[in-house]
């Protein structure tokens, strides 16, 4: 398969690939480690006139933690380093888990963290995570830069916060406090495939073992990845019990919209949605006391 | 509209002029006329593409030449000179079966150059893991992670296992 002819630009500097984006309006699109887009554009689903490559800007390629306790993650980092990074490793053991079941090795040295959160694709497995670990997206215009808090990033399907002449740039992360724990998982049919569902879970729990900071994300079973609100206040503030554990289990499962495909019936989805959530809070609580 | 390019092919440089449309497999197997490179699904699931850029393994059907631009490449042809000793993995396919119809073959030793090179000692299941992203329509994965394991042995410098098949 071959993509429509387009035009390929390599900026070196983010001033100028804001430039190219607009003077080319929607005509242009974005490359990062090309693995959701390439693909499109295979399928002529995606007919850019003008692709801006923006791997040859340095400076978005680096995992650093500033001395106020964030991370921050350039768009260009791939699943790779995220995987093996062990500044991530030793505050988010999640990335491990999450990074293993994103496609497979190869496809992982290419993909980046910006662009599986750019693709506004709920089906893709970091937004979940971002939304557990309350992350902020950095986006980058003529004009500066602007935060926006990751529950505001995602518009709909492939449509997010991001506006025309503006790119992702970074990631940042808050260092979360002691007492902290987090995990991902997602049920797949195949290596490489998309989730059945997904769930990434956050908390944190002070020494008498009451849950005091909690984010549950969802994956791909709402139109748009999916804060669980209910599930995260019906751990917070309370000791860490089956009970509670249960009832944060049927909140996300009665609070996400799946939809019948072929990975299952939208009861069969929310069931594992369910099941996750419950497996993923223990998880994340046995981290935490670790 | 095409664009110069300059890429290093296992060691070679070619300055060429492409299309930016030109996917990597296609530049490599229809420009330069190598055609160890596979090309099997040509949607990054299966893995008979997989070459090494700047070390790393990748899919080339899901990449542009354009991309590759003052990169270098390793391909299949690139992993032993010719008339000259295979590499361990090549070797290691042959001695123990590692390929039925011989398809996936060049995609599984690209990738599994870089698994060796992180861990020269991988087990069973990181083998399985580590070639997750290559599909064996033989289904010769045990004679495959056998190899590899072959492969990590004759790169540790230690006694090759034995290639005499089992019968259970």
């Amino acid at each position: 398969m071959i993509a429509q002819s387009f035009n390929y630009e390599s900026p070196a500097t983010l001033a100028e690939a804001i430039a190219l984006l607009n003077e080319h309006g929607d005509e242009a699109k974005v490359l990062s480690g090309g693995h959701s887009l390439i693909p499109m554009m295979k399928l002529r689903f995606a007919t850019p006139s003008y692709l801006i490559d923006i791997n040859r800007i340095p400076g978005l390629s680096e995992i650093v933690e500033d001395v106020d306790g964030t991370i921050h993650i350039g768009a260009l980092v791939r699943e790779s380093q995220l995987e093996h990074s062990e500044l991530l490793g030793r505050h988010f053991p999640i990335f491990k888990d999450v990074t293993k079941l994103i496609a497979d090795p190869q496809v992982r040295n290419m993909g980046t963290l910006g662009g599986n959160l750019a693709h506004g694709d709920a089906a893709n497995d970091h937004p979940a995570v971002m939304i557990a670990l309350r992350a902020s997206v950095i986006i980058t215009g003529a004009d500066g830069e602007r935060s926006v808090p990751i529950d505001d990033f995602f518009y709909g399907f492939y449509m997010t916060a991001i506006q025309q002449g503006e790119i992702l740039t970074e990631i940042r992360l808050p260092v979360p406090p002691k007492g902290t724990g987090n995990a991902y998982h997602k049920l797949e049919r195949k290596v490489g495939d998309y989730a059945t569902s997904g769930v990434a879970v956050q908390i944190t729990l002070d020494e008498s073992g009451v849950v005091t900071a909690a984010g549950i994300g969802l994956t791909n079973v709402n139109p748009v990845p999916l804060r669980a609100v209910r599930s995260e206040e019906a751990l917070i503030g309370k000791p860490l019990s089956d009970e509670t554990i249960e009832l944060a289990a049927r909140f996300a499962s009665e609070d996400c919209s799946p939809s019948t495909d072929l990975r299952g019936s939208e009861e069969y989805k929310r069931h594992v949605t369910g099941v996750l959530v419950k497996r993923m809070i223990k998880k994340a609580a046995e981290r935490a006391q670790s | 509209m095409t664009r110069k390019i300059s890429v290093t092919v296992n060691g070679t440089k070619h300055e060429l002029e492409v299309e930016p449309r030109l996917l990597l497999v296609h530049m490599i197997r229809e420009v330069l006329n190598m055609t160890g490179t596979h090309i099997g699904c040509d949607t990054s699931s299966c893995g008979a593409c997989t070459i090494l850029l700047d070390g790393k393994s990748i899919k080339s059907c899901t990449v542009l030449a354009v991309q590759a631009d003052g990169h270098s490449l390793t391909t299949i042809e690139g992993l032993a000179p010719e008339g000259g000793p295979l590499h361990p993995l090549q070797d290691g396919f042959k001695e123990n079966h590692g390929l039925h119809c011989g398809f996936c073959t060049p995609g599984m030793i690209m990738r599994c150059v870089e698994l060796l090179e992180h861990n020269n000692n991988p087990t069973e299941e990181e083998i399985r893991w580590g070639i997750s992203g290559n599909l064996c329509r033989c289904t010769g994965y045990n004679n495959i992670v056998k190899a590899v394991q072959w492969a990590g042995a004759k790169m540790r410098g230690e006694e090759t296992p034995s290639t005499e098949p089992e019968f259970v």
